[in-house]
């Protein structure tokens, strides 16, 4: 969390205030700014706008003039029959369900075990953090079937997690990248004052509790919007641990149903599930950018 | 599987070493023997050892059952044949010759790497180039940043969907009326074998490129500006600055998002598995898809264990491979 190179830095880059008092520059770079931008607003947000404009057409209208606005008028229909007719409303909620419980228990697994690491440091701290570094070495595709094969009889405990949100909420807890992420945030932090707190009497818990998580804002944020997208974009893992119907998030209910829906309300339902992760993104678009990139820092 | 199956793996360097653990805990008092076990753990409780070990719980239970298991049980399973359903029985490395025998596994390594040198060609250099520009444009960063991130917001399912509409193969689809109207026939984007897999590159192109420029962003940000003072007192001009300045600063991000960037498409899985389904004429199955029907579709986990470890080490040493050679060439 340090050494934070934002992108709203204001000192020079390559092309210096000299530069840009010369004509030939100022007017160059005038032109890029047009072409990006423009470039820009069609590439990345023009499939969205079409995407917004389909939601509410008929299925008439976007298979036969996808460019035309609205030729059979707007279909504000198409979001309330999209809701009930093929469950977007349920799907919906699942997908809140989901990104709520792996907010919940990765920032309990960051947190925590962050602060084991970074700020209890028992003996055995080294070796933890070694065996949680290794887990982000080693590609993902390594436990796909075993990690299936676990959920479906957790050892030890012989439950079944298959139907359950925890088959969800538990593995994507495991997230090495959030526990070093916030093992490094609290490696910044001023050591002198856990030290005082406890030769002043507080525990291990209560250092947690009053000092450690007041001064965690800005780590428990970043580690916030990374779990809550990530897990709306998830796919793979939900459709294999969620197969009813009932339980399915957003991503996997409209691939379900993708085949067989009316395009128009498959349109309504897709758009309905990203209004959610555009808008916290536009809300905290500096926070999301700057996660991104540390997230190359980290990498890096 | 969760998200890091397709963006996985972060190589090591910046990671905080752990200082060595330091002893908070008072020592046994004297008169108790010092080097009697029954002391040692009375002096482990006393120092708050038991809440240490609890805070570590949640991390300790995760990652045991979920990552560290798992990774153990993949060694397992690949030398079992097991259906879930009746008891597994040992079978020596046959899971691992039967997937070597599958004559699929031959297209679907083509396709997959295919895929990723198609991604790489069109995807690699772009977020470079914009966020080289972009750096540039100060009044207009944090809108054009904005933009070029929106499409990773978007998960991945609907946009593969909402690609999927767009190469609509009929004349009306969005891609094939602007053919039509620039006079050129209405194109079959994911039914001609050929163009499946280009039209998927350019989908999760779409989708994964905003990342890269953002991490690129950051690391041009960062760049000391002295280095620029200096080229440019030396007379240098923008672009031979951009050339020699800023590509040598941006070297080591580079090389790691090649890698990473290789490793992730080799696992591609849901934008073929969304779009296409592995059609046709199986020019789309990709690795991921294979391990994803072996299990799932034929329910011989063993086979599907096999075919994931050994993409893991292809993987693996893929890695080792490129890391010496870009370290030899970044000495010389």
């Amino acid at each position: 969390m340090t050494a934070l190179s934002t992108i709203d830095s204001d000192e020079r880059s390559n092309v210096s205030t000299l530069d840009r008092s010369r004509r030939s520059v100022r007017i160059t770079m005038r032109v890029l700014t047009v072409l990006l931008v423009a470039a820009l607003c069609v590439v990345a947000l023009g499939p969205l706008l079409w995407l917004f404009k389909a939601a509410l057409s008929t299925s008439q209208d976007i298979l036969r003039e996808p460019f035309a606005w609205w030729p059979s008028g707007v279909q504000w229909q198409n979001l309330p029959d999209a809701w009930s007719q093929i469950h977007v409303g349920q799907y919906l909620l699942n997908t809140v369900w989901v990104a709520a419980g792996c907010w919940f228990f990765g920032l309990l697994v960051a947190l925590t075990g962050g602060y084991g690491i970074a700020v209890l440091r028992p003996r055995y701290a080294r070796l933890v953090n070694g065996a949680v570094l290794a887990t982000l070495f080693i590609p993902g595709v390594v436990s796909l079937i075993s990690l299936y094969v676990t959920v479906l009889d957790v050892p030890l405990i012989g439950v079944n997690l298959v139907n359950t949100f925890w088959a969800v909420w538990l593995p994507s807890a495991a997230s090495a990248f959030n526990v070093l992420l916030v093992a490094r945030f609290f490696d910044g932090l001023p050591r002198d004052v856990f030290e005082a707190a406890r030769i002043d009497g507080a525990g291990v818990f209560r250092v947690f509790w009053s000092i450690i998580l007041p001064m965690s804002r800005p780590v428990i944020g970043v580690v916030s919007l990374l779990t809550i997208v990530a897990s709306w974009k998830e796919f793979l893992w939900p459709l294999l641990v969620l197969p009813s119907a009932d339980l399915q998030p957003l991503s996997v209910g409209l691939y379900r149903v993708a085949d067989t829906a009316p395009t128009n309300l498959l349109m309504a339902g897709m758009f309905i599930s990203v209004v959610i992760p555009v808008v916290l993104f536009l809300v905290f678009q500096r926070q999301f950018l700057r996660s991104a990139g540390q997230a190359g820092a980290v990498k890096g | 599987m969760r998200e890091n199956i397709v963006t996985v793996t972060a190589p090591p360097a910046a990671d905080a070493p752990p200082t060595p653990p330091r002893e908070v805990a008072p020592r046994g008092r004297a008169g108790r023997r010092p080097g009697s076990p029954a002391a040692a753990l009375l002096s482990w409780v006393r120092g708050g050892g038991v809440g240490t070990l609890v805070m570590f719980l949640p991390l300790l239970l995760t990652f045991g059952y979920f990552a560290w298991w798992p990774i153990a049980k993949s060694l397992i399973l690949a030398f079992q044949r097991t259906d879930l359903i009746t008891e597994p029985t040992w079978v020596g490395l046959s899971n691992f010759e039967r997937v070597l025998a599958d004559p699929l596994l031959w297209t679907a390594l083509g396709n997959t790497a295919w895929f990723a040198v198609l991604a790489l060609v069109i995807g690699f250099p772009l977020p470079i180039l914009m966020a080289v520009v972009m750096a540039e444009l100060r009044r207009t960063r944090q809108i054009t940043s904005v933009l070029a991130y929106l499409p990773v917001i978007i998960p991945p399912v609907v946009s593969v969907l909402l690609w999927k509409q767009f190469y609509e193969p009929s004349g009306t689809g969005l891609f094939n009326s602007a053919l039509t109207a620039l006079g050129i026939e209405p194109v079959g984007w994911l039914q001609e074998p050929a163009l499946a897999i280009p039209s998927i590159v350019i989908q999760s192109t779409w989708a994964s490129a905003g990342t890269a420029t953002i991490i690129y962003l950051a690391a041009l940000m960062s760049i000391r500006t002295e280095l620029y003072d200096a080229a440019e007192v030396d007379g240098a001009s923008i672009l031979q600055r951009t050339w020699h300045v800023t590509l040598p600063q941006l070297r080591g991000v580079i090389l790691l998002m090649l890698l990473l960037q290789l490793i992730g498409t080799m696992q591609v899985f849901t934008e073929p598995f969304v779009m296409t389904g592995g059609g046709p004429e199986n020019r789309t199955v990709t690795l991921l898809m294979l391990v994803y029907n072996y299990a799932f579709l034929s329910g011989d986990f063993g086979k599907a264990t096999a075919l994931s470890l050994l993409l893991a080490v292809g993987l693996g040493l893929l890695s080792a491979v490129y890391l010496r050679l870009t370290r030899k060439w970044s000495e010389s």
